[in-house]
């Protein structure tokens, strides 16, 4: 299958990354990798988006912080790069929306590249008047040219997708939205836990061809808690995370037993919401 | 005040290619001899395997310190020290150990008078070198004829180990296990790896060959020089040595342009 049959894809990790670690950093590259070699896709960027403050988990540091540090890992990468967007916000985002917000972002982008729009359409709307453009103008485009606007994937490990399953933390429709809508890379040393987590929901089984398990064979335990607990101790975390990311937490001095307190006590915002809708499992 | 001994660990292997892993087995080491209050970590060597040790697809020694040389670039304390891999022929481990020992003795600053009274920055005992290592070397001190007990001994007892721990082995049996080992286990130190990592140079140079990406795995600097270099691509992961040799060797093709992603 040519390039031009491909669908272009982004790959988005939401997370603390508090502090990003070379984990986090395999996860685009293992899905990359997956992805491209199945032939049918083709990732052309990799987003990090680090979730705000008032998420209110312990030991949480400021948005600020985890945000450089995430810029800063990802200084000599080509593909992937940082976004603010979600950590800039007052309130803590549903990760669905997260999702939307880039990919509308990615909608309004490609009406752009094909003729300069002064207008941005609604999605709905767009997809009408690029298809439109492209029979006016077909020579101005990318060439070859893509399949279609490129689309959002939400890329995580094993944990974030058996969080579906904790009561009230994601609301029905969010996981419907996110599998059914977007699609999942999820990255696991576990595939056969996954696959059952998947068979035991009918979200997400009614969904399963855009749940895209990755086996990962190098298990890979560098858990920015493990980081945490290791930095507050005096131990190295050298090769764990780039050079760059160690360097700056040491400068600031930003992790410690007075940084791992923060927010003790305090219920995480997605439980803070109203429960009214949510189910205590994924099923749909 | 009690003055630490001062210690510089040794590293053994292949190194084919290095990997993060290998990097951190002495910042893991390091921290725990520090730990114990009795050490003071000085300095690090990495001592890659000479080629004539035959190993399936080792790439040539000349690549692979100039590989370490590069991931070491940014370490203030490791080093990587060439002599073993230019030697004529393999050397026995206990005599790598033998010969850096030697070599930090003559590197030492010379006492002068009876008279000299312990300078302040002076070490105030002689430096030990201590074979630094994977709990999966310490499990093949048990394969047969693959270690002289002799060699076992002196390394356990005139040198000492310091063994970073691996999913899967079990250390305190492997010294529990082997009488020699157990005699001195007091000079075998097992430093734990408090963050799980099964990473090794087969998995990655089985990524490289199928195209994979390895960045995160080993040094940026690295990578670069893989691809520069043409190693560990599909066509050259089974061959050996990449210089020719007479032995009926086959030489060292050069392959199509590798499809490593970035």
């Amino acid at each position: 299958m040519d390039n031009s049959e491909k669908t272009e894809v982004v790959l988005l990790a939401c997370g603390s990354f508090n502090p990003i670690t070379n984990m986090h950093l395999r996860l685009f590259e293992l899905a990359k990798d997956y992805l491209n070699g199945t032939g049918k896709y083709r990732v052309i960027k990799g987003i990090i988006s680090p979730v705000g403050d008032a998420y209110k988990k312990k030991g949480l540091i400021s948005a600020h912080h985890r945000v450089i540090m995430a810029e800063l890992a990802t200084k000599n990468s080509e593909w992937v790069e940082v976004d603010t967007w979600e950590s800039l916000q007052k309130e803590w985002v549903e990760t669905a929306k997260v999702l939307r917000h880039h990919q509308e972002k990615l909608e309004a982008g490609s009406c752009d590249h094909q003729q300069d729009a002064p207008m941005q359409a609604r999605p709905g709307q767009k997809r009408k008047w690029a298809e439109q453009r492209q029979d006016i103008s077909p020579k101005k485009l990318l060439e070859p040219k893509p399949k279609d606007v490129p689309k959002i994937k939400l890329l995580c490990g094993a944990d974030l997708l058996e969080s579906f399953a904790v009561p009230n933390l994601w609301k029905s429709e969010d996981i419907t939205q996110i599998v059914g809508d977007y699609g999942l890379i999820c990255i696991t040393r576990a595939g056969n836990d996954a696959q059952k987590f998947i068979y035991e929901s009918d979200t997400l089984w009614k969904h399963r061809n855009n749940i895209h398990l990755v086996n990962e064979w190098v298990t890979n335990d560098i858990s920015s808690t493990k980081i945490r607990r290791a930095l507050r101790r005096g131990q190295s975390v050298r090769y764990l995370v780039p050079d760059l990311v160690r360097e700056y937490i040491e400068k600031h001095d930003l992790y410690s037993y007075e940084s791992e307190e923060k927010n003790a006590g305090v219920i995480l915002a997605p439980l803070q919401r109203k429960p009214a809708d949510t189910h205590s499992n994924c099923t749909a | 005040m009690k003055s630490r001994i001062p210690v510089v660990l040794l590293a053994c292997g292949s190194f084919n290619p290095i990997t993060n892993m290998h990097l951190r087995l002495f910042e893991v080491a390091r921290d725990h001899l520090h730990q114990t209050g009795m050490y003071q970590v000085i300095g690090g060597i990495i001592s890659p395997v000479n080629d004539h040790y035959r190993k399936q697809g080792l790439v040539a020694a000349h690549h692979r310190v100039a590989m370490a040389r590069l991931a070491l670039q940014t370490s203030d304390w490791v080093r990587v020290d060439p002599w073993e891999s230019e030697q004529l022929q393999w050397t026995e481990t206990v005599k790598v150990l033998r010969h850096h020992h030697s070599e930090l003795l003559r590197s030492l600053p010379r006492r002068e008078g009876p008279d000299h009274s312990r300078a302040r920055t002076a070490p105030t005992a002689v430096p030990e070198l201590k074979l630094l290592c994977g709990a999966d070397v310490l499990k093949t001190f048990q394969t047969p004829n693959l270690w002289k007990d002799a060699h076992i001994q002196e390394i356990v007892e005139k040198f000492g180990v310091v063994c970073v721990s691996r999913t899967g082995h079990n250390p305190k049996e492997y010294i529990s296990g082997s009488p020699i080992l157990h005699r001195y286990r007091h000079n075998i130190h097992l430093a734990r790896e408090p963050v799980q990592n099964e990473l090794s140079s087969t998995y990655v140079r089985q990524a490289l060959s199928q195209g994979h990406s390895v960045k995160y795995l080993l040094p940026d600097a690295v990578i670069t020089y893989i691809r520069d270099h043409n190693l560990y691509t599909r066509d050259s992961s089974w061959k050996g040595s990449s210089t020719q040799r007479s032995e009926g060797k086959t030489g060292w093709e050069e392959s199509a342009s590798p499809q490593n992603s970035s």
